[in-house]
């Protein structure tokens, strides 16, 4: 089932056009990944999902991103509750510089989703336990976050993110920063989040990529060069361009 | 080659060595001028926490206080207490004539007839009976006594006579001349009379000035500070603002004063003299030091915080209110402080708007007439009198402590709100 439908997104940067009739659709329940050299404009993309690109004052976006068939480019959208559906986790980890508990329960309280003290304690002890936190951290959920570790703060970032049961999470490169015994920690939960969750992951790494996603878009140069399953990108792409990058020969 | 490269080598050590030099030398002069100051400022000012007392005894008279047979409390306040004032101050030489004595009584303060009069209505027994009275030594004479005065000096160039000087030495030599804490160095106001004269009424009229001051530039300044910086668009308009507030904050302190005379006292019709005005116009010149400070502490919040909040779904608002604002307040507070403390030692505008006046009442609110520890600093520093030289001195003492304090609060704040963030 498509989740997310873009068509012919164009993304301005001031006068310089960042994103070229980007058309790319994002399947239900499934980790996409988008890959390709820096600059491309992946994450440019990934930004205009939950419209994050909005804080940037000389950044314009055009097109129609319809989302469960909703256009959130429109002037109706309430981007707050947007950024309810679809939760960010971004390159380098940024808890708040609050408590654990604090941290996790923010989203919560800004949206009123918890009508008492026990609720939102099972709210957190739910987020972090999927976020394959809670055993790390639950007894110290009233020390300030910034003090986990790297791999702790990423994951800290994705309880924090699910804390308000998004449809969608975007991950701009959550692992650039972590090593890799952290970065295997935080693949294997991304395998468990696609249970409930439509997750679109911007990775520098080809091997990430192959290893978590089962879409995969190729993007070069502000163009969607090639879009499709993983396995076909990775083993039988049609474009030669993205052989050339898949195979290490440019990028 | 390789002695190319090793002379390069030894001339780049050199050139380090010589700036540790330079460096450690500009350390060295700033130390070097503070030990001075403090020193002076301290070796002039101590003496002034002390005030010399003369021990008189004190026969009181009823008759020549006009008292009846078991007088009431009413008629102990209303009793005339100069004449035994007098006479007690003549007793101390049986042989002086009419010149002589008169030089007696200005060897204690003016304020003696009273300190008379307060020994009695505290102990209404005394009444014909003799007391040893403890009386306020003339500013002179207390400057005699600390080692201050020029004794040797032809009689016709100093203010204290070879008579008085006699009289004295005979009370130092009986043991009847005392050195005790000046405590009405903290709880008088001005007097023209150094011996008198206190801090009480610059020092409440600092302490409402900067209050007033607080009160208004602390908001105005955080809010401005927070609108330009997280709300306001970026254009020509905002950068004209940012410029203006800029130039605000280097516009010589006068100006505001003259703006306080010619706005708040002339067309508003505020009160003049008072900490209110003072503080209005003290509000103007740390507005822009604090919007400056506020501003830059708001720009130094990592701005992933910011997108963390936004991600989350936190509007604009509250991503500025639940984190960037108290992610910034340690710097604004910082920043508050040292524009207060600027606000605290200013002088010029206050003169202006009239804290400059002679005020003997200590202010009970912004409202009432006051004077400020700078501004009575510039008023005793004025004065002829041997006496001030030393309340100068202590009064910067004061001002100074106000400061270390009023910065230790600060640091304390600061403290405890950055041991909760990291």
């Amino acid at each position: 089932m498509i989740k997310i439908k873009a068509k012919d997104v164009d993304v301005f940067y001031g006068k310089k056009q960042a994103l070229f009739n980007i058309s790319l659709d994002i399947e239900e329940k499934q980790v996409t990944a988008l890959i390709g050299p820096s600059g491309c404009g992946k994450s440019t993309f990934l930004r205009c999902l939950n419209r994050m690109n909005d804080v940037i004052d000389i950044c314009s976006v055009k097109g129609e991103i319809l989302i469960n068939d909703f256009n959130i480019n429109d002037k109706s959208c309430d981007v707050v509750r947007l950024r309810e559906k679809i939760g960010m986790v971004f390159q380098k980890p940024n808890p708040f510089p609050k408590t654990l508990y604090e941290n996790v329960s923010y989203g919560p309280t800004i949206h009123g989703m918890a009508q008492s003290k026990q609720e939102m304690d099972e709210i957190v002890e739910t987020s972090l336990k999927k976020a394959a936190l809670w055993e790390e951290v639950k007894d110290r959920l009233h020390e300030p976050g910034t003090g986990l570790s790297g791999g702790q703060q990423q994951r800290l970032c994705i309880a924090r993110a699910i804390s308000v049961r998004p449809e969608v999470i975007l991950m701009d490169e959550p692992c650039s920063a972590l090593d890799p015994i952290a970065t295997a920690q935080i693949e294997e939960l991304i395998d468990e989040l696609k249970k409930e969750h439509t997750i679109i992951i911007v990775t520098h790494s080809m091997a990430q990529a192959a290893r978590v996603s089962q879409n995969t878009g190729f993007f070069h140069l502000g163009q969607l060069i090639e879009h499709g399953s993983t396995d076909k990108i990775f083993k039988n792409p049609d474009n030669k361009k993205t052989q050339d990058y898949i195979t290490g020969r440019f990028g | 080659m390789n002695k190319n490269k090793e002379q390069l080598l030894n001339k780049r050590y050199k050139a380090e060595q010589r700036f540790r030099l330079y460096g450690q030398s500009a350390i060295f002069m700033a130390l070097l001028f503070l030990t001075i100051f403090i020193f002076k400022i301290f070796s002039t000012g101590y003496s002034a926490f002390q005030k010399t007392w003369l021990i008189v005894p004190v026969t009181f008279d009823p008759e020549l206080m006009m008292l009846e047979q078991n007088p009431s409390k009413e008629d102990i306040q209303d009793a005339d207490y100069y004449d035994i004032a007098l006479k007690s101050m003549a007793d101390l030489d049986l042989n002086a004539n009419e010149d002589q004595e008169n030089e007696l009584k200005r060897m204690v303060s003016y304020f003696f007839e009273k300190e008379i009069k307060n020994e009695l209505l505290n102990d209404p027994n005394l009444i014909g009976k003799t007391k040893e009275v403890y009386l306020t030594a003339s500013d002179d004479l207390d400057q005699v006594f600390k080692g201050n005065y020029p004794r040797d000096l032809p009689e016709d160039q100093r203010r204290v006579s070879d008579y008085q000087l006699k009289i004295f030495d005979q009370l130092v030599v009986n043991g009847k001349v005392e050195s005790k804490f000046n405590i009405s160095f903290f709880t008088n106001a001005d007097s023209r009379e150094a011996e008198l004269a206190g801090i009480a009424s610059s020092f409440m009229g600092s302490i409402f000035s900067i209050l007033v001051c607080l009160m208004i530039a602390f908001p105005v300044a955080v809010l401005a500070a927070i609108y330009l910086e997280e709300f306001a668009p970026k254009n020509r308009f905002t950068d004209f603002i940012e410029v203006n507030i800029n130039n605000l904050a280097a516009v010589p302190s006068i100006v505001f004063g003259l703006l306080g005379l010619g706005v708040l006292l002339a067309i508003f019709q505020l009160p003049r003299s008072t900490p209110l005005v003072g503080g209005i116009t003290l509000s103007l010149m740390t507005l822009p030091t604090i919007i400056i400070a506020a501003r830059a502490s708001l720009k130094a919040v990592p701005p992933s915080i910011r997108e963390a909040a936004l991600a989350m779904g936190a509007s604009r608002m509250q991503t500025t209110m639940h984190h960037t604002v108290p992610l910034s307040m340690p710097g604004t507070l910082s920043g508050t402080i040292i524009g207060l403390a600027q606000a605290l030692g200013e002088t010029a505008p206050l003169i202006l708007i009239g804290m400059v006046a002679f005020v003997n009442t200590i202010p009970g609110s912004p409202m009432d007439p006051a004077a400020s520890l700078p501004v009575q600093i510039y008023i005793w520093a004025e004065s002829a009198e041997r006496g001030f030289v030393e309340k100068v001195s202590a009064c910067i003492m004061v001002l100074l402590g106000f400061l270390i304090t009023m910065n230790l609060f600060a640091q304390i704040i600061r403290h405890k709100f950055e041991k909760k963030w990291s």
